[in-house]
């Protein structure tokens, strides 16, 4: 899975704070295209199932659907945990043989202070072991979080199908 | 009803061995009060061990990763060993991934090879006498 990784590594970014957030602006969706409530621990596991269909949808194996899957309740998490509640918004996005699932996380929440801090493994202000972040960035291929203190924190994700 | 609220996850006492089965469906409340639950039926039955099969979990994410390292110490204190049993493979690659290895947490492959790493026999031989052969 290393290897597997290392293929897409030059695709991955990180994006800090203050960019402007313009996730993949160029790229059309596919009609797998729906935003979901992150407001309950019942919400959490609803996402759980829509981001599972939509990785099915795109053709995505059994590792790379609980990848994926796992990823979004890390977000998801974060979003309802840390920033009081917020959504996530599925796309199933298409380039011919080349299909991808992309999440986005928004709350309006207090925002991450230090992002960098955040991604660091072992760092947790709330109830998880402070893998959530970093861990959710591993598990997909492009990884942008775009935060402000007091203005919200929104984390795009993408991971592709090809190899 | 009074005290705290049960879980809605069954479980079984097999001897001195609790065995339990997380779902996929748990949300965090419920997983909290498993915790309670588990730890209270330890402690007030004296098992010295608990079996928690996890194989229709589709995936763990650091919550429930927490709450499985938690209830493995927490039942080590009250002197219960806890073998956690079934993750699928895909969970498995995962977990690794996302930088958890459940640590301090024992496991085994499926609820079988569990119980008999808490001493049950898959061949039940009755002390001192001829086993008994129900086909017989």
């Amino acid at each position: 899975m290393t290897l597997y990784d290392e293929e897409f590594s030059a695709r991955r970014r990180l994006t800090l704070r203050g960019h402007a957030s313009a996730p993949g602006g160029t790229r059309t969706a596919q009609p797998v295209h729906a935003t979901h409530a992150v407001r309950s621990e019942q919400d959490l596991l609803s996402v759980r199932h829509a981001v599972r269909a939509a990785t099915v949808e795109a053709g995505f194996a059994l590792v790379d659907q609980t990848r994926i899957v796992t990823a979004a309740s890390e977000l998801a998490r974060n979003a309802y945990v840390h920033g009081g509640g917020g959504s996530l918004t599925i796309e199933v996005l298409g380039h011919g043989p080349r299909r991808g699932v992309r999440l986005t996380v928004r709350d309006q929440g207090p925002g991450i202070p230090d992002v960098d801090k955040a991604l660091t493994d072992g760092w947790t202000t709330g109830s998880g072991l402070g893998h959530g972040l970093g861990g959710a960035r591993r598990l997909m291929h492009e990884f942008t979080i775009d935060t402000a203190v007091d203005r919200g924190t929104t984390v795009t994700a993408i991971r592709w199908n090809d190899r | 009803m009074n005290g705290p609220r049960p879980s809605a996850v069954p479980i079984l006492r097999l001897g001195d061995v609790l065995v339990t089965g997380l779902l996929n469906e748990l949300d965090d409340t419920s997983a909290l009060a498993f915790t309670d639950e588990l730890t209270e039926r330890i402690a007030a039955e004296g098992a010295r061990g608990v079996l928690i099969d996890i194989s229709r979990l589709e995936i763990i994410d650091s919550f429930v990763a927490r709450t499985l390292t938690e209830l493995t110490t927490m039942a080590r204190l009250l002197g219960a060993r806890v073998l956690v049993a079934g993750m699928r493979p895909a969970v498995a690659i995962t977990l690794v991934e996302l930088g958890l290895e459940l640590k301090g947490v024992e496991t085994a492959l499926n609820a079988e090879q569990g119980m008999s790493a808490l001493g049950w026999s898959q061949v039940h031989q009755p002390p001192g006498g001829v086993p008994y052969d129900a086909l017989r």
